[in-house]
Formats: structure tokens, C-alpha cells, sequence
């Protein structure tokens, strides 16, 4: 076991981890955050994005202990205070069904919106294409995304 | 037209905010305290094999394993939906690679996990069969030898000593006759291999044996109540009853029918019993996922249409074999559904159907999202569109001259529903601008049109049936209390609506959660695409139920005739008195006063309860003539403009247009969902997903890396959903299912696409790009030989 940090959500958290714990793992089992799904265990699917640092991993795929000081932000973080405008989009698309993949796909699509946020639709698609999503297609997923860049563009809440 | 408040509105989700926030719970997020203990399944390493001897003294070993337990603690304990044809742990064999023969209970998953590996189990390897039509020769080794004595739904015919557990026949009119009066007959074979739900949520199962002798599961489910009745039954040799079984169903995260009946499910609540008082969770895993829970069964058709000259149908012979695998229990009713609708959406005067359920030793087939009908439709709508062009006739057009009109009799003779199946033609000929050809820029590829029409009908017992509760709070808002599953479609939305608009209150003061058999009335299993339709009727009665007992007290307590009012705005008005107005939220939970200072009613709480009354499965065995086994048909067409790499052979969908006629749209928005959403899962099918097995039955790929499911980048460049909108009479508000629908035109359709494009007819699914340049590559080659 090795004590550990993280800045999760804005917060400062210590814990022990074992040198095998994934991050995944960590973050579900003992830190209470749920809303980093598993869905494959090995990368492909994309519901366990978290952003390290700011820039979105595959939790499943990273080791606890490796992230020890770093800032993780979660879906539970992304609307802590109040839905962001790429949140409400997806509301008021329907662009979800099942929502297992939701919280994959908006941390993708968070971090495409904070580096770039008036995308194409190409650079949409290329952000959630490591983002698995059973349901819907896509296109009401996409659709969200663009009218969050166009209409929020760099003065909204994302 | 009506004026409705809230029915045909596109209102968002009422679940929509909780999933997009975090904020909600699937089964594998909820918290079971320390005492939570893991499962961990061994599976079979053989297709087909007798157990010799199962030795886990290691895996005892193990820090923090307590338990392995296996056949012996379970002796054939057997259980299934519709066939009891299976068990809790393989007893004497197994029947396909990966079947549980053990699992070990430990402290924490990595030590379950580990000593699982350690579970020596010794196999005399056994025959096998892996392929259909190995399984129906004379000769081939029996997977089930006691499938006679096995209990079955009344509308199953297993053969004794055969490898088929059911078999399904249609005769209608005289095929012999038929044919003898036909200009042209083609006859040829369609192959569609297995698929995988691939619902993005793994199936996860927790069940909590308590002290007291209570057993509690939570599981990933669409079939809350069938669960907890298949529960009770399988494990009835402990004395468990339905009284002490409770399914608690959280979100979930997919289904597509992967989640309906039992199959892992099963394990979570045997071995709880085994270890009462502490939680036993199984989690299955992307692999155990893929191979043991149920997959979608293969298919070889052959298929005879025979036709006049003028396009006019006048036969139809359709051999379905299915390829079912090693337990049949739920997907032998899928061979049954097809078996009864494999004429597809046609008026045909002569038909005979023969759809056969097949034991192999490959993972169980079962209910997936379309239910067998996608099967078919592969070679029927790939077959229309061969006889049109050898006839010269325009195949919108022969679909036309043949295509299925309300009152025109089914192939066991029972009526067709209103549809609006013409309008659905048009629309998608004129969307797709139908014999307009298109030529691409490049001049290495082409540009084909597919077309495809599509039926399909609910498949389940006749005495499915739905129920609800709605109950009123302080400031009127509601909770309805029914037992389907929002599995993603949209039906927790869909059944406030319904409420809503019978009871005058916005869909958004509305709650309905996911169920709890205990708290929840009965509901059959969400499946079918029936729910809407179902459990809507259900929800409808319940808040006429609800009206009522509002204009009674009202009645009583106002002295109004109850025929003038009305609610509206979360109010009773009165048509007769402008300015009565009464805010419900003044009496639904707290009654009203009167002059004597006393109240007069209470809690508003409505019950509604909706079974098909007229359906029955009674027909006659050899031609399934007499009964009324489908409630109705929801009926649609698809198109498709796709462009092909003449060399390589990629596709990329340049347009897709699909019309379903929906009955009544309650809520378009999520019908729009529903269209988007399954044709991209239907074209998946085609252009990408193919399960691959080796020469041991071992699947080959279980994950996501080598099973390939579509990406946001692979969407097609334009998707147009159409909804139709002719009322089914006995649907709530008009709505007829259209959940499975949207999937099912989109093999057919593509097949014909690539030959309108190529020249080159693909018989066997999947159309991936590599079949097509070797197809061409073929063709071109004969050519120049020929030429």
C-alpha cells in the first residue's frame, strides 16, 4: 500500500493504493465516483474517460499509483456547479438513451470543446470516435456537440 | 386531430438530466458495504465434453477465497423462459465453450479472480457439432438425449431423439398449385452468421440471501418480474417461493434483448442461497459477456418465390434452420415468431413455412433486438429484389403490386392491422429519388440504391400483460409505479406523457423509475417492442382509473355533474362554470372540506391493468392455422444510396431513409431515437460485426478490438427518419411498437444496393468491404473470360 494524492474534482484526496490498483478501480471502489463506467476493461469503449490533468485518459488502462499529485475531474466534477451548456445540449437533444456511455462522451467532448471550441463536424467525430455508444447512432450525440461550440462557443460554461 | 398536451410532443427524457450529470445508478455502481463478496465463474474450455473431476483444492488456498461451488451443490436444478432445458452449473457436460461449471466466492474480485485459474477441471472430450445443418443428419451426436422429458411452453413440438427442439410450420392455401401457376420461380439460400447485443453495459447480477431467508436481486434486466418468477422456480428445491424472491432493477445500460429472460443472472441468485447473509456480486466481464449470455442465432434459409409475369406473387416456400445453440429456452421462440411471419409484409394466397430450432454445441441463442425477423428479411427482401429485375419489373413497384393491406390475411390467416405500409413506400421512393441514377466524382467508384420493407409483430404469450399504479403527491406532482425498463428507449418518458395528458399535469412533475418487484405491479418482460403499447394501456387505465375517482369527489363534494368536468393545468374545470377553477394540489392527497368542517376523500391513487385478450396460441400443430398468436404488425420500408471503391470495396453511406409506421408518435423526438439509432446498429450488422468461431466452438472474438462496432466516425453522411402515423386501434393513443423495427431493413437493403451498384449479388452476411472486391474481382474476371 502506498499513500497517495489526488486533486479530484477541485479537492484534495489521500489514499492508499495498492502498486496493481487501477485507476478505474480507485476512483469507483474508493473514492465513491460512479460515473466512470466500465464497459471493456481494456480501452476500446471509452466509458471510463476521466481527464488527468486535463486531458482524457482511459482510466481502465492507467495505474492508480502513476497519478499520485495529479488532477482528475470527473462527469460528477464537469457539473458540480450547475450543468455545463454541453450538458444541457444533450438534454435538450435527447442525445442519450441508455447513458452508460454519457459520462465517456462528455469528458471527450469537454475537452474537444476547452481546446477548440467552435469544432466541425469532423473535428467532432474524431474526438468521440474512441467513444462506444450502442444506442443512438451518433447523430443526436454530435448534433449537441456543435450547437454547444456554435452557440456557446469561448463565453460558455463548458 | 387532437389536441394533446403533451402526446406527440418531442419532450426531452425525464431521465435525461440524471444521465447526463453522473448522478445515475446502474446495478454495478451501487455500494453493498465489507461484506460484499465476488464471484468469479470458471467456464467450460470445451465445446462439447463429459466433466471427469473438478479439483479446486488450490484455489481454497487463495487468501480471502471462501467458497467454489459447482454442479453438486445445484444437482439439475433446471430452468428456462419457454423451455426448461438448462441449468445453474453444467451437470455431466458441457454443451459449448465457455458454459459455467464453477465459481469461486472470495473476499475481494482479484482473489476470486485468481483462484479461479487454479480450478483444475478434467474433460473427456465428447462429439460436437457446431453447425446447423450437421445437426439435423440422421447421424449427428444428441446434445440434449432427454429433450422429451423436458417441460415446454404449449406451442413448442420438440422431435424426440433429433437435435430439434421445436419446429415451427406454416401452411396456407396450396404452394404445390402456387408454383404450377407461376411465370418465373427463384429458389436460392441466405447464410446470416451469429451477432452480439454488444449493449455497452456488461451484465452484472448481485443477490443477497439475508438472514431471515429473504433473497434480493439487483441486476442489469429487462425482465424484473420474469426474473424473479424464473428465480423462484429454479431454486424452488431450496423451498424458496416467489414470496421470498425480490428483483430490484436499477438503470441499465443497453439491452437489445441481451437482458431479457435469465441467463447470468441465475448464478448471483443460486449462490447467495449458498452463502446467506452476505451479498454475492458477479460481474461479467466484456469476454464472458460475448459468449455466455445469449447471442443471436445464426441462420441458412432457402428460400422459393414463385411469380406471374406481372410481378404478381403466387408461392412462397421459406426452410429456416436455426442455428439455436446448446440451450434453447428463450431462443426457440424466436424460431417460433419467424416461423409464423417469415411471409414477410406480403398478401400471398399460397405459402409454406418450415422454421426449425437446432441444438449445436456453440453459446445459446436468444432474443436480440428484432427477433429473428432481421434474419429473414436478409434473404426475402435480397429475393423481391432479384425477381423484380429478372422480370423487367420495377421492384418499389412489384413490392408495391404485392405488399400487405389492413384486412389481407397473414400466413396463419388472421387479419392485418390498419398500417400504413404504402405510405411508407412512397415516401421513402420519393426521399431517396427512386431510379434516379447517381454517378460519383471518382470515377473508381460507384454509386448503388437498396431497397427493403420490413415487418414485425411482438413476439410473446398471449397473457402478456402490463399493470400500473399512479399515485398523486402534495403539490400534484406523480409517481407512476409499472415494472418495464427504460433500457434507452425512452419508456419511463413515454409513460409519463401518457399520464400526463389524462390527468392534466406537464410531463416534467412526473416520476417513473426503474422497478422493484416488491414496490412495482406486474409487468411481463420489456421486450418485443410491446411496452409502449402495453404498458402504455396499462398507464392510460391508470389514470382514467385516477380521473375518476377525482370527478367523484368533486361530484360529491362540489355538487357539479361530473360529465362537465375536466382537468387541465393541474386543475378541475368545469365546462358548464368558466370560473370554477380547483388546483388538484388542494385535495389529491388531503381530501376536500366541506361546510361541516369534515373531509371527503384522500389519497388519489389509480390502478390500471392491460392483458391482449385476444390472442391465443391454439392452432393446428402441422399448419399453424386457427389461433391469433400475434397482436399486431408494425410495418415500415428503408433505402439506401451507397457508394462503392470498385477495387477495395468500401462502402460509405451517402443517404439512408427509413419510414415505420408508429401508430401514433407520442413522443417524436425518441421515435426519432429509435430510427437513428437501430439503423446504425442494423447496418452494423452488415458492413462490420461478424462473430468468428474456431474448430473447438471457441469464440475468437470477444472484445471490442477485434468485434467491431461502429464509431461516430462511420455514421452515414445523411439519416432520415420518417414516421407514419396510421392508429393501431387498441393502442394507447394509437402507438404501436417501434423499438426493433428501425434494424431490421438495413442488411437487405445494402445487399441490394451493392448489386444495383456492382452488378454482384452477396448471399451471405456480413457484406464487409473485402467480400465485395472479391466478388467484383470475380465477376470482372469471369467476364473478360467470357468475353
Amino acid at each position: 500500500m502506498k499513500k497517495i494524492t489526488y486533486v479530484i474534482n477541485g479537492e484534495a484526496r489521500h489514499l492508499h493504493v495498492e502498486p496493481n490498483d487501477v485507476l478505474l478501480d480507485v476512483l469507483r471502489d474508493k473514492l465513491g465516483l460512479k460515473s466512470p463506467k466500465c464497459g471493456c476493461d481494456r480501452g476500446d469503449c471509452g466509458a471510463c474517460a476521466v481527464l488527468l490533468d486535463g486531458k482524457s485518459v482511459r482510466s481502465c488502462l492507467i495505474l492508480a499509483i502513476e497519478c499520485d499529485g495529479m488532477a482528475i475531474e470527473t462527469v460528477e466534477g464537469i457539473g458540480q456547479d450547475g450543468l455545463s451548456a454541453l450538458q444541457e445540449k444533450f438534454i435538450a437533444l435527447n442525445s442519450f438513451q441508455c447513458g452508460f456511455c454519457a459520462p465517456g462522451v462528455t469528458i471527450s467532448a469537454t475537452e474537444l470543446l476547452r481546446n477548440n471550441p467552435r469544432p466541425t463536424l469532423d473535428d467532432v467525430k474524431e474526438a468521440l470516435s474512441g467513444n462506444l455508444c450502442r444506442c443512438t447512432g451518433y447523430t443526436p450525440i454530435i448534433e449537441a456537440v456543435l450547437q454547444a461550440g456554435n452557440e456557446g462557443g469561448e463565453h460558455g460554461k463548458l | 386531430m387532437e389536441n394533446y398536451r403533451n402526446i406527440g410532443k418531442p419532450e426531452v427524457r425525464i431521465d435525461g438530466r440524471e444521465k447526463v450529470s453522473g448522478a445515475a445508478i446502474y446495478t454495478a455502481d451501487l455500494d453493498f458495504g465489507p461484506n460484499l463478496l465476488h464471484a468469479h465463474v470458471v467456464g467450460s474450455t470445451e465445446a462439447s465434453a463429459e466433466i471427469v473431476s473438478i479439483d479446486f483444492e488450490e484455489a481454497l488456498k487463495v487468501d480471502g477465497v471462501l467458497h467454489v461451488f459447482t454442479a453438486r451443490d445445484f444437482p439439475n436444478y433446471q430452468f428456462g423462459l419457454y423451455m426448461k432445458d438448462r441449468y445453474i452449473f453444467a451437470q455431466d457436460k458441457v454443451r459449448f465453450h465457455g458454459e459455467q461449471v464453477a465459481a469461486v466466492v472470495a473476499r475481494c474480485p482479484k482473489a476470486a479472480k485468481k483462484a479461479a485459474e487454479l480450478v483444475k477441471v478434467t474433460y473427456k472430450k465428447l462429439p460436437q457439432v457446431l453447425d446447423q445443418m450437421e445437426a439435423l443428419k440422421e447421424d449427428a451426436v444428441l446434445i440434449h438425449p432427454d429433450l422429451e422429458n423436458y417441460e415446454h411452453v404449449p406451442w413448442f413440438f420438440p422431435k424426440a431423439k433429433t437435435n430439434i427442439a421445436h419446429w415451427r410450420k406454416v401452411r396456407k392455401g396450396n404452394t404445390e398449385q402456387g408454383f404450377a401457376q407461376a411465370d418465373f420461380i427463384l429458389e436460392d439460400s441466405y447464410h446470416v452468421p451469429r451477432y452480439a447485443h454488444c449493449a455497452i453495459e456488461p451484465h452484472c447480477a448481485i443477490g443477497k440471501f439475508d438472514l431471515s431467508g429473504r433473497l434480493t436481486v439487483w441486476a442489469t434486466s429487462q425482465s424484473p418480474h420474469t426474473q424473479r418468477h424464473i428465480f423462484a422456480e429454479a431454486l424452488a428445491p431450496l423451498g424458496i417461493t416467489h414470496h421470498d424472491v425480490r428483483v430490484i432493477a436499477p438503470h441499465v445500460g443497453g439491452g437489445f434483448g441481451g437482458k431479457a429472460g435469465v441467463t447470468m443472472e441465475i448464478l448471483a441468485a443460486a449462490l447467495a442461497t449458498k452463502c446467506k447473509g452476505d451479498p454475492v456480486k458477479v460481474q461479467w466481464s466484456r469476454e464472458q459477456d460475448f459468449y455466455n449470455t445469449y447471442q443471436r442465432l445464426g441462420v441458412v434459409t432457402n428460400l422459393k418465390i414463385g411469380v406471374k409475369n406481372n410481378g404478381k406473387i403466387t408461392a412462397l416456400h421459406h426452410r429456416i434452420n436455426w442455428d439455436a445453440g446448446a440451450y434453447v429456452e428463450y431462443g426457440a421462440n424466436v424460431v417460433n415468431a419467424v416461423g409464423l411471419s417469415a411471409i414477410g409484409p406480403y398478401n400471398i394466397d399460397n405459402v409454406s413455412i418450415d422454421s426449425v430450432c437446432i441444438y449445436t454445441n456453440l453459446p445459446p441463442g436468444g432474443a436480440y433486438r428484432g427477433f429473428g425477423y432481421s434474419e429473414f428479411l436478409f434473404g426475402l427482401e435480397s429475393h423481391i429484389t432479384r425477381i423484380a429485375k429478372h422480370l423487367g419489373i420495377d421492384e418499389v413497384e412489384m413490392r408495391k403490386i404485392n405488399g400487405i393491406k389492413e384486412g389481407d390475411t397473414t400466413a396463419y390467416s388472421a387479419r392485418m392491422n390498419p398500417s400504413g405500409l404504402h405510405e411508407a413506400i412512397e415516401k421513402v421512393a420519393n426521399e431517396i429519388e427512386w431510379g434516379k441514377k447517381e454517378t460519383s466524382k471518382d470515377p473508381n467508384k460507384v454509386i448503388g440504391k437498396g431497397f427493403s420493407l420490413f415487418w414485425k409483430a411482438p413476439a410473446m404469450p398471449p397473457n402478456a400483460s402490463s399493470s400500473a399504479f399512479i399515485k398523486f403527491n402534495e403539490d400534484a406532482s406523480l409517481n407512476i409505479l409499472v415494472s418495464g425498463m427504460d433500457i434507452g428507449q425512452g419508456y419511463l418518458t413515454v409513460m409519463a406523457q401518457i399520464a400526463g395528458e389524462i390527468l392534466g399535469i406537464p410531463t416534467h412533475k412526473i416520476r417513473t423509475e426503474n422497478p422493484d418487484t416488491d414496490r412495482n405491479p406486474y409487468e411481463w418482460q420489456t421486450v418485443a417492442s410491446h411496452i409502449t403499447w402495453s404498458c402504455g394501456n396499462a398507464v392510460k387505465k391508470a389514470a382514467i382509473d385516477a380521473r375518476e375517482q377525482i370527478f367523484d369527489l368533486v361530484e360529491r363534494t362540489h355538487h357539479l355533474h361530473r360529465e362537465t368536468l375536466y382537468l387541465e393545468d393541474e386543475k378541475v374545470k368545469c365546462t358548464q362554470s368558466a370560473s370554477f377553477e380547483l388546483p388538484l394540489s388542494d385535495f389529491v392527497i388531503n381530501g376536500i372540506q366541506v361546510e361541516d368542517g369534515t373531509f371527503k376523500g384522500g389519497p388519489i391513487i389509480g390502478r390500471g391493468v392491460f392483458m391482449p385478450e385476444f390472442s391465443s396460441t391454439n392452432a393446428d400443430p402441422e399448419t399453424s392455422q386457427g389461433g391469433h398468436p400475434n397482436v399486431h404488425y408494425t410495418v415500415g420500408a428503408g433505402a439506401i444510396t451507397l457508394e462503392i471503391d470498385k477495387e477495395t470495396g468500401k462502402m460509405r453511406i451517402l443517404k439512408v431513409v427509413e419510414a415505420v409506421d408508429v401508430g401514433k408518435a407520442l413522443n417524436p423526438s425518441l421515435v426519432e431515437g429509435q430510427l437513428t439509432g437501430g439503423l446504425m446498429q442494423g447496418l452494423a450488422t452488415v458492413m462490420f460485426e461478424d462473430m468468428r468461431y474456431d474448430a473447438n466452438g471457441r469464440l475468437l472474438n470477444p472484445n471490442f478490438t477485434d468485434y467491431k462496432l461502429p464509431t461516430a466516425k462511420d455514421i452515414p453522411d445523411e439519416v432520415i427518419p420518417i414516421i407514419i402515423e396510421v392508429p393501431q386501434p387498441d393502442g394507447p393513443f394509437g402507438a404501436r411498437g417501434v423499438g426493433e423495427h428501425t434494424m431490421l431493413p438495413a442488411a437487405p437493403m445494402v445487399a441490394n444496393a451493392v448489386e444495383d451498384a456492382l452488378g454482384v449479388r452477396i448471399r451471405e452476411m456480413p457484406i464487409t468491404a473485402e467480400k465485395i472486391a472479391l466478388a467484383y474481382k470475380a465477376k470482372m474476371e469471369q467476364s473478360s473470360k467470357d468475353g
